[in-house]
């Protein structure tokens, strides 16, 4: 966004609460990779130049990125300085910071979607023998107890926690509700690159049949990992991982209660999956790449035991370490407007919030299906740099 | 739809999404609250009613009051009056399951030529005489089984049942747990 605004000799500056990419810096676990491929995070004139296309970011590596990024298009970044509010000034906004206060005509949030790990209410039911941790807070096995672990959540962050605790030598149970599960390599190219090509990841919020339904859509089950093999539930079995149903509730005397739908959780994926398969070999098919690419293929269904435990007696030892993986929500505390829906996220149309002169950037599915990818960045800053500048007019 | 063949499973689709719609905007018109009345027979046989529910902000009635007899079988020495209790289980989580499948085709314009479900519940009889104390009242577990017939694909046919699942009020209530409160007026 600072770079569209740039271009078009719109005065602007970034408040940033630590260092240029704070969050990756500070919320991620040590072995984390970016999902994406090296190449595929391309930034308004700026993309990768390295020897490795096929590659994932480790953290420090996407430090790097960013800062680079903001030296090469000379970012006003002000850093260590946390807004503490953002409020209605006539015409524009007053925002507060711990140093010093700004006055502007728009804002744009761009603080993005996962600032607080979401945990249901019942997690305080947990016996307090039990340690817990979330995705945000976890960084590696050395900060787990020897034992037991219930990994809560399926999507990217619980299947790449749970195989590393796995493997660790920790019995992990692992609590599947919905999640998406996905090949990461197939008929010999990266899953995003064909969801690129397709144009599966363009498609646009104005497109899609229930937007509402698709920016709650959880997270591809994808890992990036050096030998770019595919991270399931089948894989996690093959390891030693036990299978429970979605964690429905913890009882006053700490017993876990999962639900008996895990078999239709894995049997939606495996359809989803198949659907989108069936998307790119058709998209393989009518763009002639049948005869460059591998033959298609369907990995085989997720395997389910035939009666997956119901219930956990937290308070047995069996368990010591409960990781939530059970998704974000923003932090909006210092936005002092009434522009919140009932769940806490910003109303808006497209990136366009209803009040006028504010921008929101980096949500799920905001503009596109790549709203939340570092690749998304760059389109939806220039539509809404150009809405923003017609409205300074 | 682009599809030239409407299909026609007698389910009104706009109006469904048209509530949806509707109930996103106002909440607590959402708010329902379902209800039975049981009285006692004789024995193990009693009978129930279902007629009002609350639902849109307001008290809402049918034209008819259904009527529910439930006994248990001769093989408990009962008369066998009407279909046991968790018979009438296994009933709403077929009609539940079915009635789900007939919204999700009718949106995703499949015509439906025949849905069959048969539905299975296992139970251990330790459980509830109180011999075994490791045995639950309730199912071990439930197995539904369709066939169905659709203008469809088998993929789009297993995705049918799975998405019905997925919304199912009453897979919900079996698969999860739920607070009961019982008082004594």
């Amino acid at each position: 966004m600072s770079r569209c605004l740039a271009e078009r000799s719109i005065d602007h500056v970034l408040l940033e609460r630590g260092e240029i990419a704070h969050t990756w810096r500070t919320e991620r676990w040590d072995s984390l990779r970016l999902l994406t491929p090296n190449w595929q995070s391309r930034l308004p004139g700026f993309r990768y130049d390295g020897d490795d296309p096929d590659g994932y970011r480790t953290m420090p590596e996407v430090i790097d990125f960013l800062g680079d990024y903001a030296k090469a298009i000379s970012a006003p970044v002000r850093t260590h300085t946390t807004v503490t509010s953002v409020r209605s000034d006539g015409a524009g906004y007053l925002v507060r910071t711990d140093r010093g206060e700004w006055r502007c005509r728009t804002v744009v949030l761009a603080s993005g979607a996962c600032n607080i790990a979401r945990l249901p209410d019942f997690a305080v039911r947990a016996p307090p023998s039990i340690t817990m941790l979330t995705a945000q807070s976890y960084r590696n096995p050395g900060q787990v107890a020897d034992g037991g672990v219930l990994v809560v959540g399926a999507s990217a962050s619980g299947t790449q926690i749970a195989q590393e605790l796995q493997r660790s030598g920790r019995q992990v149970t692992l609590s599947v509700g919905e999640h998406i599960r996905a090949p990461r390599v197939y008929r010999g190219k990266d899953l995003e690159w064909w969801m690129d090509a397709a144009g599966v990841l363009d498609e646009r919020y104005d497109e899609v049949d229930d937007i509402r339904r698709a920016r709650r859509v959880p997270s591809l089950q994808l890992a990036g990992t050096p030998d770019r093999t595919t991270l399931d539930l089948n894989s996690l079995v093959h390891l030693g991982v036990r299978l429970v149903g979605r964690l429905a509730g913890i009882t006053e005397d700490g017993k876990a209660q999962f639900a008996g739908s895990l078999r239709n959780m894995c049997a939606l994926s495996d359809l989803k999956m198949a659907r989108l398969l069936d998307l790119i070999d058709e998209w393989a098919r009518d763009n002639g790449l049948d005869t460059t690419v591998g033959p298609p293929d369907r990995p085989p269904p997720t395997h389910v035991e035939d009666n997956p435990p119901l219930g956990l007696d937290l308070a047995s030892g069996a368990i010591r370490t409960i990781i939530w993986a059970t998704g974000y929500r923003p932090d909006y505390s210092w936005l002092e407007l009434p522009v919140l829906d009932r769940k806490g996220y910003v109303r808006h149309d497209g990136g366009v919030a209803e009040h006028p002169g504010m921008y929101l950037m980096g949500m799920q599915f905001l503009r596109r299906r790549k709203s939340a990818l570092i690749d998304g960045a760059g389109d939806d800053a220039r539509d809404l740099s150009a809405h923003l500048a017609s409205y300074l007019g | 739809m682009a599809s030239e063949v409407q299909a026609n499973n007698g389910v009104n689709v706009e109006a469904l999404l048209a509530a949806k719609e509707a109930l996103s905007n106002a909440p607590e018109a959402a708010q329902f609250k379902w209800r039975a009345a049981c009285e006692w027979k004789d024995g193990t046989h009693s009978h129930s009613t279902v007629e009002s529910f609350y639902g849109l902000g307001q008290d809402q009635h049918r034209k008819t009051t259904f009527a529910f007899d439930a006994d248990h079988p001769e093989v408990f020495a009962s008369l066998d009056k009407g279909a046991t209790p968790v018979e009438y289980v296994l009933v709403g989580l077929a009609s539940c399951l079915t009635a789900g499948i007939a919204a999700v085709a009718q949106n995703r314009n499949i015509q439906l030529k025949s849905v069959k479900a048969t539905i299975e519940g296992d139970m251990d009889l330790a459980g509830i005489l109180g011999i075994d104390s490791d045995v639950r009242n309730g199912f071990s577990g439930i197995t539904v089984k369709y066939n169905i017939d659709a203008d469809a694909k088998p993929e789009d046919i297993e995705a049918l049942v799975a998405q019905s699942q997925k919304r199912s009020a009453v897979y919900d209530i079996v698969t999860n747990p739920t607070n009961v409160t019982v008082v004594v007026n």
